[in-house]
C-alpha cells in the first residue's frame, strides 16, 4: 500500500513553524517513515508543477503555516487545497492572522514605502520597488502582488483542522499528525489542543486571586517580577484568561505573561475583546479619571490584545483604510 | 443588519442599537412610551439585566454587523441593582473606545449614558442627540466594506475558474494572467 502523502507549506510567516516540525526530532524519522512528503519548500526540493500534476484529492493532508498576504500565497493556498484531503491551519499565522495580521493597522503603501525606503537600515536611492511585471532578456516574468488584507488561512480557503500556536509545540504537532494517521480525528473545524483557558494549566494559578483590583498596569521591563505569582495579581498584562491551553504554559513558566498565541477558546468569538473585557471589569478605581490613568497602562491595546488575533477579530482591519 | 440601507441616494438613515438595562435605562425607556414621548426612530433597544452585561463583543458584533453607532444605557453611579455592574461597564467602556478608535471608527460611535429609571425625557434627548450625531459622521457601512477588502481575492478565485475551464476546452494559456487590481507597486 502506498504511504499517504503529507505536504508542508509556508505563507506568511517567520519560519518558526518549520522549525516545530524539525524539533520532532528523533520522532520526524518515524513520520518519514509512515508518510510521502510531496511538499516542503524549506527543507527539501519540490516544483510547483509536480503538485499541479498531481490528481485532485491525493495529498492525505496540508500543513499550511503562515498568514495569506500575496497572490502567491492566495493561489498555493487554493492549489493544496484542491489537491488535500485535509487542509491543516498549522501554527498562529494560519489560524489567526498572527504577528504579520498587524500589518492590517495600516495601509498597504505605507507598507512597502517604509520597507523600501524610509527603513533605517534601507539604502534604496532610486526608491527601487518591486514590480509585478519586468522585461528580462526577452522574458516577462511575473511577481506576485502583495494584497491589501492580511488573511487567516480559512479566510481564503475551507479549512478541516487548526494547530495552535506561535509556534505550535511539537507535542501538538505530533497529536495532530498521529490523529491523522490513524484516522482519528475530531470533528472537523476542531482546534488540536485542549478547549480550556490557559490559566487551567499555569503553575502560578494557585496564585490567581478570587477578586482584582488593578490600581496600574505595569509592563514587564518596568518592574522586577515575582517569578512564581499569578502576573495579573502583580499588575501585568497576561492573556492567560482569554487564550486557549495546550502549550503547557511555556511563557509563564518562563518568567514571561501570555501573549494570546494559541487564540481564544471555542467560547470566545474575539479574543481581544474578551480580555479587554475581563481586565477593565477588574480596574480598582470608580472615577472616570482614575479610570482613564489606570488604562493609561495600556498603551497599546491593539497591539497588545491582537498580538495575534487581529486579522481573525470582528474588525479584521482598520477600517478607514484606503482601498488602493 | 446585513442589508444596510442604500447611502448614495441619500435614503440612508442612522441605524443605532442601543443595550439598556432591565433596571434602569429600560424601564426608562417604557416610562418615555408610555409618556408618549416622541424620538427619533432609528434606535433598536436590546434589554439586558444589566449595563455590566454588555460584552464588549456585542458592541463591536452590532457595528461589525451594520450599526452605525451603538448606545449603551446604565443606571447612575451608586444605583446599580448590582451594585458594581455600571462601573464595570464603564471601565470597559473606556478602553473599548480606544480600541474603536484605533480601529479607524470614529469613538463618538459610541455613547454610554446613565439614565434612571425615571428619566425617560434623558431617554428620548440622548437617542435624538446620537441620532443627530451619527447623521453628521454618515454612514459606518461596515459590511460593505468587509466586501469590498474581498475583492481582491475572489478576483483570484475566478481566475483560477476560468483558466480551469480553458484548460478543459484544450491547454492552459501561460502568458495570460489578467491583472484586475491596481498596483501600488507602480
Amino acid at each position: 500500500m502506498p504511504k499517504p502523502k503529507v505536504a508542508f507549506y509556508w505563507c506568511a510567516s517567520c519560519g518558526g513553524c518549520e522549525e516545530t516540525v524539525v524539533d520532532l526530532a528523533e520522532d520526524i524519522l518515524a513520520l518519514v517513515e509512515k508518510v510521502d512528503i510531496v511538499l516542503w519548500p524549506v527543507a527539501m526540493d519540490f516544483k510547483y508543477k509536480d503538485v499541479q500534476a498531481m490528481a485532485d484529492q491525493s495529498i492525505l493532508a496540508t500543513l499550511l503555516n503562515g498568514a495569506i498576504r500575496s497572490t502567491e500565497q492566495e493561489e498555493m493556498a487554493r492549489l493544496l487545497r484542491r489537491k488535500s484531503k485535509y487542509m491543516i491551519a498549522y501554527g498562529a499565522c494560519a489560524q489567526l492572522g498572527g504577528i504579520p495580521g498587524l500589518a492590517n493597522q495600516f495601509p498597504r503603501e505605507q507598507v512597502l514605502k517604509f520597507n523600501y525606503e524610509d527603513s533605517p537600515s534601507t539604502m534604496n536611492d532610486r526608491k527601487t520597488r518591486p514590480q509585478l511585471r519586468f522585461a528580462d532578456n526577452g522574458r516577462e516574468p511575473l511577481l506576485p502582488e502583495l494584497h491589501h488584507v492580511v488573511r487567516s488561512l480559512d479566510q481564503v480557503v475551507d479549512v478541516d483542522y487548526y494547530v495552535p500556536g506561535c509556534p505550535p509545540t511539537p507535542k501538538l504537532t505530533k497529536a495532530a499528525m498521529t490523529a491523522l494517521l490513524e484516522n482519528r480525528l475530531p470533528p472537523k473545524g476542531s482546534v488540536i489542543a485542549p478547549d480550556v483557558a490557559l490559566c487551567d494549566e499555569c503553575p502560578r494559578k494557585a496564585s490567581k486571586p478570587v477578586n482584582i483590583a488593578f490600581t496600574e498596569f505595569k509592563r514587564p521591563h518596568q518592574m522586577l517580577m515575582d517569578p512564581n505569582q499569578c502576573f495579573l495579581a502583580q499588575g501585568i498584562v497576561c492573556m492567560g484568561p482569554s487564550t486557549r491551553s495546550g502549550c503547557e504554559a511555556a511563557c509563564t513558566v518562563g518568567g514571561m505573561p501570555c501573549t494570546g498565541c494559541f487564540g481564544p477558546t471555542s467560547r470566545v468569538r474575539d479574543q481581544g475583546l474578551k480580555i479587554l473585557s475581563s481586565l477593565c471589569a477588574n480596574v480598582g478605581p470608580r472615577e472616570e479619571g482614575e479610570i482613564q490613568k489606570v488604562l493609561e497602562g495600556i498603551p497599546d491595546p491593539v497591539g497588545t490584545f491582537y498580538r495575534y488575533g487581529l486579522a481573525k477579530s470582528m474588525l479584521r482591519r482598520k477600517v478607514n483604510l484606503p482601498l488602493t | 443588519m446585513t442589508n444596510p440601507s442604500p447611502t448614495t441616494d441619500g435614503s440612508w438613515k442612522p441605524r443605532i442599537v442601543a443595550f439598556f438595562c432591565n433596571w434602569c435605562t429600560y424601564t426608562a425607556a417604557d416610562l418615555a412610551g408610555v409618556s408618549r414621548m416622541k424620538h427619533a426612530s432609528n434606535v433598536r433597544i436590546i434589554r439586558l439585566m444589566c449595563s455590566g452585561r454588555v460584552d464588549p463583543q456585542f458592541v463591536v458584533d452590532a457595528l461589525a454587523k451594520g450599526a452605525d453607532a451603538v448606545l449603551i444605557g446604565g443606571c447612575h453611579p451608586n444605583d446599580c441593582h448590582y451594585v458594581e455592574g455600571n462601573y464595570k461597564c464603564l471601565r470597559r467602556f473606556h478602553l473599548l473606545q480606544r480600541v474603536v478608535a484605533d480601529m479607524g471608527i470614529e469613538p463618538e460611535r459610541l455613547r454610554l449614558e446613565w439614565i434612571s429609571a425615571a428619566e425617560g425625557e434623558k431617554v428620548k434627548r440622548v437617542i435624538n442627540e446620537l441620532v443627530d450625531t451619527v447623521s453628521k459622521l454618515g454612514p459606518l457601512g461596515l459590511p460593505r466594506r468587509f466586501q469590498q477588502w474581498d475583492e481582491e481575492i475572489e478576483a483570484l478565485a475566478d481566475d483560477v475558474a476560468a483558466k480551469e475551464n480553458a484548460a478543459e476546452g484544450g491547454g492552459v494559456d501561460q502568458g495570460k494572467t489578467p491583472q484586475t487590481m491596481e498596483s501600488a507597486h507602480a
